[in-house]
């Protein structure tokens, strides 16, 4: 049996009231609830709050570089497909700093499962502007109210055809929980962005702002239906919905390469009994 | 025998095609062959060359001289007729050049005609032209009739007979009109192979169990990726695009950190964006090698032409302190050989390795005799399953004596491998701490950095061993310095030392003392400001009495490097 003792980590360094502590809470009960040991995953996380989740666990873990997470999941995951592998990180970590590989990851498809740690704010740096930060929201270094506009992260995913695309609430464990243990049962690239209160630095997007606008997804919603996803994901404001938002159970990247049907690259010989003649005959062809 | 063939035209116009073909008769013949080419940085126009030495005794760089030119354009005849010698032969399509050249060296030969004719298709003009060298060579047709039927016998009969139709006509052309054309073709050896640097890389790589390449196309390295790509298949290796290079280096860190061995290749700019996964990898203390093939910088430089101004940036990349290793082969075989040497070394200290090339060399052909697989080192350092499962308090950074923690692949046991780009403790948690700050810099540097430059190997030596006069180089250098000294030593006491082993430099005085003994030494780099010599300053206090340097964005040419050298020992 696994029991959350299994998973205990350090202790955290995150501000008292932190939605950090929820999200790890609604994580480790996922894994329990899944049969998941400490050593059959690994996360790789990046820079700010989110990137130390890791370290308040028990597991693998690559705590990488800002904006970075997802090229090292990538890796990790294409040398080892049997793995489970989350990348953990912050909305200024994967929606900013590491944007690009967000797209691109999407694109691939590869089975990697993305947790963001949304709070529309830099944490660790004291309080600046994120990409999902509300326009008019006036912070240290924004002087005249953020001037951009907010980044919609899951439409963003629901245009791209990303191939699980959810949203979950810091403030709401077991909705949270649920929507975790759907992204990591799915197959290819997921992203949940989990919408987290700041208690420090965010003083407009609190837990109580939070909780009067968000509702769980119920009914008959069909989340294969594009256009719909597409509708849903725009819903902010006054009501924002939580839940499964889009799934495409498309072909993932590791499912494309034909020699990983089998086993995973970290079970391939490095070097097989016929190495060297196999070298010699790709010799040959300079002849 | 000793002849040099230019093929010079615009992008597009196939000149590769008839340099490689000729390349590859010339090397399945049993000659030596080198062979590189400038080329510029657009898919049409434009003009290019593609050089071919060819010889029955070794050749390791090209001439300034050449003995058989092929005009596919005007600019060809403008470019490099004063390149011709006075025995030479030219050869041209007044259609193409748009006008008749009067000088007996100069045979117009309608190649798009004869394309046209034999061919049935203006492409064939190519087929034509390589017809027309051998039959100006009064070489045998077979070696390349030969390899017409290797390469396309496939595509059918058709095909290859259009083919041989196209060069049996340039070749009977030729062979009959040229009248200047005496050149004389010496008997043989046995085929040899003919390998380009990013080929030798690849294969190098491949050799070495590298299982995962990822990078971001970028000139003069993008053929690394083409090869390993075109090898994916049967040596079962993942060979990913990524967006960028920064992309790029931290998808071949991770998959090194889950037990693959891992590579990642690009140029100057690429490299730029790669420091950051640099110092990560240090960090993490987790292998990489990467290939990075210069070009003249500052930012896009000159795209497609050749320095050897990134040694200092290599040394120097990353933030913080760290060990790594920079090689720089200056052939085939070195490259084959130090890729292999650089994933021994990065997967034995868990540091990340360099292969430094250049665009010359990058895009350069030599024939080699064979390749020694008895050479290769093949350990696996990685320990996973009941090995790893029998470390009872394993630590991914745990501390030891020579500064090197066992390394377990996650996932084929229990024990769970952690680490971190902050300051992390021995099981791989971040800590602030400042005595483990301390054991820790000293784990990754200052207990790997002596043991580290002990497996350096000593700069090559050739020439005199008594010698005056030493000329020194590094990577690309090496077959052009070489060859100059062939040409210099009938009458001079003089030597090479070549380094392609040159980060940390090895551990040895011996080469110091031979530096130190010579009344000359002359340093020569493809660069501004003399980065190796700057290097040498650094770590011994040696200085070179002159260096030769070029950074138009030519290569040297071992005629006119050795008449430079001579202008300096007068």
């Amino acid at each position: 049996m696994i029991s959350l003792a299994d998973y205990q980590g350090k202790m955290p360094a995150w501000c008292p009231g932190c939605g950090n502590y929820s999200i790890l809470r609604a994580f480790k009960e996922a894994l329990i609830e899944l049969y998941i040991a400490p050593h059959e995953f690994t996360i790789v996380s990046g820079i700010g709050q989110a990137g130390k989740f890791p370290h308040y666990l028990r597991c693998n873990t690559f705590n990488g570089l800002h904006g970075r997470t997802l090229p090292v999941a990538t890796g990790i995951r294409l040398a080892n497909n049997k793995m489970l592998v989350i990348a953990v990180a912050g909305d200024g970590d994967c929606y900013g700093e590491g944007g690009n590989h967000l797209i691109h990851a999407i694109r691939r498809n590869i089975g990697v499962k993305l947790f963001v740690h949304n709070n529309q704010i830099y944490g660790l740096t004291k309080g600046q502007v994120s990409p999902t930060s509300m326009e008019g929201m006036f912070t240290k270094n924004q002087p005249f109210g953020v001037l951009s506009g907010q980044l919609n992260p899951v439409t963003l995913a629901v245009a791209l055809d990303c191939s699980f695309v959810a949203r979950g609430f810091a403030g709401d464990i077991n909705h949270l929980k649920g929507i975790m243990k759907e992204a990591i049962n799915h197959k290819g690239f997921a992203l949940l962005d989990i919408l987290q209160p700041c208690v420090t630095f965010n003083k407009v997007n609190t837990y109580d702002w939070y909780r009067q606008r968000v509702y769980p997804i119920e009914g008959e919603y069909n989340p294969e239906d594009r256009l719909s996803a597409f509708k849903k994901s725009l819903e902010w404001g006054d009501r924002i919905p939580i839940g499964v938002i889009y799934i495409n159970r498309r072909q993932t990247f590791e499912e494309r390469i034909p020699f990983l049907k089998d086993r995973p690259l970290i079970d391939h010989e490095l070097f097989t009994d016929n190495w060297s003649e196999s070298i010699k005959k790709a010799l040959d062809e300079f002849f | 025998m000793d002849y040099t063939i230019k093929i010079g035209g615009e992008a597009g116009q196939g000149i590769q095609t008839i340099g490689d073909s000729l390349a590859k008769v010339f090397s399945r013949f049993g000659y030596y062959v080198f062979t590189h080419q400038e080329y510029e940085s657009r898919i049409r126009g434009g003009h290019n060359f593609y050089q071919i030495r060819f010889s029955d005794s070794p050749v390791t760089a090209s001439k300034s001289v050449i003995d058989i030119l092929v005009c596919l354009d005007n600019e060809s005849i403008k470019a490099h007729k004063k390149e011709l010698t006075l025995y030479g032969a030219a050869i041209y399509d007044s259609k193409l050049t748009k006008e008749s050249i009067d000088d007996n060296r100069f045979l117009n030969i309608p190649l798009l005609e004869m394309a046209e004719r034999f061919g049935k298709n203006k492409i064939m003009a190519n087929t034509v032209a390589i017809g027309a060298v051998l039959g100006m060579l009064n070489f045998p047709q077979e070696v390349f009739l030969n390899i017409l039927q290797e390469n396309l016998g496939k595509k059918g009969g058709e095909v290859v007979k259009l083919n041989k139709d196209s060069f049996v006509a340039g070749y009977e052309f030729a062979k009959k009109e040229c009248l200047q054309c005496a050149f004389t073709i010496t008997p043989s050896g046995k085929p040899k192979m003919l390998m380009g640097v990013n080929e030798s890389i690849g294969i190098g790589a491949i050799t070495s169990g590298c299982k995962f390449y990822s990078a971001y196309p970028m000139t003069p390295s993008t053929g690394i990726m083409l090869f390993l790509a075109s090898k994916a298949e049967e040596f079962e290796i993942i060979v990913e695009q990524a967006e960028d290079e920064i992309a790029a280096i931290n998808m071949a860190i991770g998959a090194s950190f889950a037990g693959m061995r891992s590579m990642t290749g690009t140029s100057g700019g690429g490299f730029a964006l790669m420091v950051e996964g640099l110092s990560l990898a240090a960090m993490t203390e987790t292998p990489i090698v990467i290939a990075l093939a210069q070009r003249p910088g500052p930012a896009t430089g000159l795209p497609t032409k050749t320095e050897q101004a990134d040694l200092l940036f290599a040394i120097h990349a990353g933030h913080g302190e760290f060990p790594r290793v920079i090689f720089a082969p200056g052939s085939p075989d070195q490259a084959f050989y130090l890729t292999n040497k650089a994933f021994d070394i990065s997967q034995k200290y868990q540091i990340p390795a360099f292969i430094l090339t250049d665009q010359y060399l990058s895009d350069s052909q030599w024939t080699i005799d064979e390749i020694d697989l008895t050479k290769y080192k093949h350990t696996q350092y990685r320990i996973r399953g009941e090995k790893l499962e029998s470390i009872k308090d394993y630590k991914r950074h745990l501390f030891t004596e020579n500064g090197i923690s066992f390394f377990g692949i996650q996932g084929t046991s229990k024990r769970l491998i952690i680490t971190d780009s902050d300051e992390h403790d021995e099981e791989g948690h971040i800590t602030e701490d400042p005595d483990i700050r301390v054991k820790m810099v000293n784990k990754r540097l200052h207990k790997k950095w002596p043991l580290i430059k002990r497996e350096m190997g000593l700069p090559y030596f050739y020439g005199d061993s008594d010698a005056d006069i030493v000329i020194v180089g590094w990577g690309s250098t090496y077959g052009v310095i070489k060859d100059s000294i062939d040409i210099l030593s009938r009458n001079k006491k003089i030597a090479m030392m070549h380094f392609s082993e040159l980060y940390p430099l090895p551990d040895s005085e011996d080469y110091m003392n031979i530096l130190k003994k010579a009344k000359k030494t002359i340093g020569v780099e493809n660069n501004a400001r003399g980065q190796f010599a700057r290097l040498i300053k650094t770590e011994t206090g040696f200085e070179f009495d002159s260096i030769i340097n070029r950074y138009d964005g030519r290569p040297f040419y071992s005629d006119l490097l050795a008449r430079s050298i001579n202008d300096i020992i007068g």
